[in-house]
């Protein structure tokens, strides 16, 4: 009588992989929002150093917002690291995260320390990324054209049909740069811009970083994107070029926070300060990932886009992470752009 | 045993007294509970325990409706209470289970008039576990078999306990999730009831806009997405038809190799005929190449937009509209064109007048099929839609996008919702009640005629070329996860197995080591356990639906399909919303993506069934009932395996949904259960090809050998005597087995 369950038992769980694993002394649930390989990186390094068991799943910045929204009420995801740092507003914003000092705050970059500000603390930045657009060499040459240099050349009509840019509507790298068009120039120049733009858009993608995939294999000539989706194109060996614009350009600041009623809070929080730490940020590099660390003393990995070299503007996350500035610039484009005729 | 509810009741006991009655922290499939502390353990207690010693005290009245069938052990099936005492127990049961549920959560009290009525509660409880489920179960069959002995459905308990299990499934797993999103089409961001937004939204300009037409601007999205599906269904059902025919009815050559080929695309995950269609068509795709080469013009980006999404969408569902077309096809009794051609009829007309007509119910159904695919289809919109906006992609955009309106996102379900119900009561009122019978159990044999010149002529030169297209978009897949960058350097490398699927010899063994093999043994495991449980309550419920009469069929039915006609997008935020909080608590687990591909492929099973079942004559079940086996025997000796390519179809085609299913799987997956799909969104997300195509291939190879497994396992039925001689359909082949009757 007492044999049999346990026989039975101990088949079952041997058959069925699907069996979550024993619990071990710590555990830690962590929604990545960065590239593959850096996900994993992140994973197996701090399982190391610490012997926590981490269960990390990956998403897009966009995807894992929605899952903290759905799941707010019994949260399943402790720390959510990584992804461009407008969801995390929003995420903090609503009170989906917590507040978390971490203990290098001090040792960030300016505009890291920022977006916990702007925040309330509730999310840290931990690597920057510039907006730029990036040609693929071999076509523009094939049709004797220019290399572009700044924004405004790329409303050019002679580049007509060769750019792409994503919908602002479902990719957070189109809304920075139409938040940043707006910043630049000021809202009604801006849609001005853009509506000449679209003559020269063959496509809206819908992921941020498409167009300069599409670029790389010679499907559009110019695609707007962050510099450095463009280098790891370039490190790949496609005919790509990174530009950095001439007339200055926005920026994203990746993020990380903490989930709201996090079951594993002391791992949650280790995690944080691990993330921070300059020699941790430093091995971004090893991962292909060219962004700008936020750690003073990490150093940037080669090939990333070098801040002081670009004319960066003095991007106000606040006001266009916002859910009213957000509705009403993609309501205007909606209106005023997407349906306009080629 | 005298009484057929008293194995149920014995269930319900045992949940009650002796199995953890929460749902436990370490998995379902866990039993560490077992040795760990189990029954004085607050976690794992029964719900005897926690209602006596764990002060869950709201637990204990479940005692009643368990104690209330002892009495009837010494009456018999005729006394009136017998009837009365079962529905009274099932029914109290029930409900009580579900209100206790809903009503005590993680924080207490769920409601705030409960809060004020009883006060602050101190004590929680999550999820439902082992106990609650069994309980559960059992009252649903004391009810179902107490309405039995009251004289529903002629007594038939078996077909009264098996409606009431269908309904309460789906009403738990399909209308649960579903009422929870479509409730948020009519709330407000500040959570306020209004009506008004929702007519708002649903009559904006960007959905219904039909400017296209004369202007150049874009049309609404669902004009877009009435034009494709309808454009895909048509075409799917002509090409599908035309491949039939040629299998069925000439004596082409490489049959077999053709009906392998139509099996391809079905195991193909999702992106890759997109990725392979650009390499090809694309602007830089080889063949626009060569062709701009030859004609001296500039390459174009035709691809992207709605050609595209056409072209990719038939490559897909082609197979689908096959699948059903071949089972009806063959079932097309050739006794019946050997009649017509008797009667002086030539080919022409026999095909026209007999045989297409006894198809109808294959061709409204492959183009059902094809049409609601095409409207929830979201990888290939996704890949190559462009500027071409669909309902299905702008509902995950409009979640997961830069505006996270959920509220949209529920009108738009509703709006795509509605066009596929109407699709399907068209279809209905198409097909009408007229007799479509070929199958029965008379002796029947003979050959299929052959197509007259003109016919076969036009299906070949269909056919040919498109086959020849999809070896060459398999080709480029197999070759793709072989060269270092598909499309730029095309040097051969091994490197994308290696990072995916390289193994090592350690000290205990193999080592996995390579980044593929968690998500792809998930998978694996996922896809297997669901395919029986889709098989078994899919044919379940066609059988209730053909053969069984009873009020309200239609709304039965109706519902049994409904979570076919929602897109997953949908479904996977609806699971999230409907199955995160007590007392359903399922996401986390592998059991929520079980589920979530038994409901979304169970349809599947229906159809499949449907269509085998309504060609098989009743006098076959009435024979077995006036020989004395009851409906369960006759539905298990006669019926079953007459079926058995509907079982093949349904479990193969479940398997390999559940394998290359995307859209509702994003939402659900969590860090110990990663899909092999979702894992290579990521990869394509960002642009890390070469791996993500040498995964689909591999994946590829796993569903084909899961196939012919099944294939061999669950072997043929044998209809009628066949002839030695060809075109005979019935012969013993990996490829005309696999999937032939699957009405997708």
């Amino acid at each position: 009588m007492k044999n049999s369950p346990y026989l039975l038992s101990v088949t079952l769980a041997t058959l069925a992989v699907l069996s979550a694993p024993v619990m071990a002394k710590g555990k830690l649930n962590v929604l990545c929002s960065t590239d593959t390989d850096w996900c994993s990186l992140m994973e197996t390094t701090f399982e190391k150093e610490t012997g926590i068991k981490v269960s990390l799943i990956r998403k897009s910045s966009g995807e894992s917002y929605a899952q903290l929204r759905a799941e707010a009420k019994n949260p399943k995801i402790d720390i959510w690291w990584g992804g461009t740092g407008d969801p995390h507003l929003q995420a903090a914003a609503e009170e989906l995260t917590q507040v978390y000092k971490p203990k290098a705050l001090s040792e960030l970059r300016d505009w890291a320390q920022n977006q916990a500000k702007v925040s309330g603390y509730r999310t840290v930045g931990i690597y920057a990324g510039a907006l730029g657009f990036g040609y693929n060499e071999k076509l523009l040459s094939a049709k004797g054209l220019a290399a572009p240099k700044c924004w405004k050349d790329l409303a050019d009509p002679k580049y007509k049909g060769e750019v792409q840019v994503a919908n602002p509507n479902s990719s957070g790298t189109s809304y920075t740069a139409l938040a940043t068009f707006v910043q630049m120039m000021g809202e009604d120049q801006a849609f001005d811009f853009l509506s000449k733009l679209h003559k020269n858009i063959n496509q809206y993608t819908k992921s941020g970083s498409a167009p300069i995939k599409a670029a790389a294999n010679g499907e559009t000539a110019i695609g707007i994107t962050f510099i450095h989706d463009i280098v790891k194109q370039v490190k790949k060996g496609y005919p790509v070029k990174a530009v950095a614009p001439c007339e200055g350009t926005g920026y994203e600041v990746g993020s990380m926070s903490i989930v709201k009623g996090a079951r594993h809070l002391k791992e949650a929080k280790m995690w944080a300060d691990f993330a921070l730490r300059p020699d941790i940020q430093t091995m971004a590099a090893q991962a292909k990932a060219f962004q700008v660390p936020s750690n003073k003393s990490a150093t940037t990995p080669e090939g990333a886009p070098d801040f002081s070299k670009i004319k960066l503007i003095d991007y106000d996350f606040a006001k266009y992470g916002s859910a009213a500035t957000r509705k009403h610039l993609l309501q205007r484009w909606d209106a005023d752009i997407k349906s306009l005729p080629r | 045993m005298r009484h057929s509810f008293i194995p149920w009741l014995l269930l319900g006991w045992v949940g009650f007294l002796l199995l953890p009655w929460y749902l436990l922290e370490d998995g379902f499939w866990s039993f560490i509970w077992v040795t760990d502390g189990y029954a004085s353990d607050m976690d794992y207690a029964p719900a005897i325990l926690q209602g006596l010693v764990g002060e869950r005290t709201w637990l204990l009245p479940l005692i009643f409706p368990l104690l209330i069938p002892l009495r009837l052990l010494s009456l018999t099936k005729s006394d009136p209470r017998y009837s009365r005492y079962l529905i009274i127990a099932g029914a109290c049961g029930l409900s009580y289970l579900l209100v206790q549920g809903f009503a005590i959560g993680v924080s207490g009290w769920q409601f705030m008039g409960l809060t004020s009525l009883f006060g602050e509660l101190e004590l929680q409880q999550y999820g439902m576990g082992y106990g609650a489920a069994l309980c559960g179960l059992s009252f649903l069959v004391l009810l179902t078999t107490g309405l039995a002995a009251s004289g529903f459905l002629k007594g038939d308990v078996f077909v009264t306990s098996s409606i009431g299990l269908v309904i309460a499934l789906v009403g738990l797993f399909v209308f649960f999730p579903v009422s929870q999103i479509l409730l948020s089409a009519f709330i407000s961001p500040d959570d306020l009831f209004t009506p008004m937004l929702f007519v708002e939204k649903l009559s904006s300009n960007n959905i219904w806009s039909l400017s296209c037409l004369n202007s150049g601007y874009a049309c609404g999205i669902a004009w877009n997405s009435l034009a494709l599906a309808i454009s895909t269904a048509v075409l799917t059902t002509l090409l599908g038809l035309a491949f039939a025919l040629v299998i069925t009815r000439t004596g082409f050559r490489w049959k077999k190799s053709l009906r392998l080929l139509t099996v391809l695309p079905i195991i193909t995950p999702p992106f890759v005929i997109g990725l392979a269609l650009i390499l090809l068509f694309g602007r830089s795709g080889v063949i626009t190449t060569f062709v701009a080469d030859l004609l001296n013009i500039e390459p174009g980006r035709w691809l992207y937009g709605f050609p595209g999404v056409l072209f990719a969408q038939v490559l897909s569902f082609t197979p689908i509209s096959f699948l059903v077309l071949i089972g009806v096809v063959e079932g097309v009794s050739p006794s019946m064109e050997e009649a017509s051609q008797t009667l002086r009829a030539n080919r022409w007309k026999t095909f026209i007048n007999i045989s297409l007509p006894l198809m109808r119910p294959g061709l409204a159904n492959a183009f059902l099929l094809s049409f609601i695919e095409s409207l929830a289809d979201f990888g290939n919109p996704m890949v190559l839609g462009g500027d071409f906006e669909v309902l299905s992609t702008e509902i995950f955009f409009a979640i997961v996008g830069a505006q996270n309106d959920q509220s949209y996102a529920a009108v738009l379900a509703i709006l795509l919702l509605a066009f596929t119900l109407s699709a399907f009561f068209i279809q209905r009122r198409w097909l009408g009640k007229k007799s479509y019978i070929t199958v029965t159990g008379k002796a029947d044999s003979g050959t299929y005629m052959g197509l007259n010149p003109g016919m076969r002529r036009l299906c070949y030169s269909t056919v040919i070329p498109w086959a020849a297209l999809t070896v060459v978009i398999y080709g480029m897949i197999m070759f793709g996860g072989f060269v270092k960058s598909w499309g730029y350097d095309n040097s051969f490398t091994l490197q994308h197995y290696s990072a995916a699927f390289a193994m090592s010899w350690g000290d205990v063994g193999i080592i996995w080591e390579g980044a593929a093999w968690d998500s792809l043994w998930t998978t694996l495991t996922i896809s297997a356990i669901a395919a029986p449980f889709t098989a078994l309550v899919g044919l379940l419920t066609a059988y209730l639906l053909v053969r069984q009469q009873f009020k309200y069929k239609e709304v039965f039915e109706f519902g049994t399909m409904l979570s076919f006609a929602i897109p997953g997008t949908v479904i996977g935020i609806s699971y999230i919303l409907a199955f995160n909080v007590p007392p359903f608590e399922l996401t986390g687990t592998g059991i929520i993506l079980i589920i979530c591909f038994v409901f979304r492929n169970m349809p599947v099973g229906v159809r499949g069934g449907i269509a085998a079942m309504s060609q098989l004559d009743k006098s076959l079940d009435e024979a077995s009932l006036t020989l004395g086996a009851n409906s369960l025997t006759t539905f298990r000796r006669v019926i079953l395996p007459l079926l058995r390519p509907a079982i093949i179809a349904a479990l193969v085609y479940s398997f390999v949904r559940a394998i290359t299913s995307v859209s509702a799987v994003i939402f659900l997956v969590s860090a110990d259960h990663n899909m092999a799909t979702s894992y290579i969104i990521g990869l394509v997300e960002n642009g890390e090809f070469g791996i993500a195509i040498a995964y689909c291939s591999v994946l590829i190879l796993v569903m084909l050998t899961a196939i012919i497994c099944i294939n061999l396992l669950v072997g043929q039925r044998r209809l009628r005597r066949t002839p030695s001689n060809t075109p005979s359909p019935r012969k013993t082949s990996f490829s005309s087995s696999t999937l032939k009757e699957n009405q997708a």
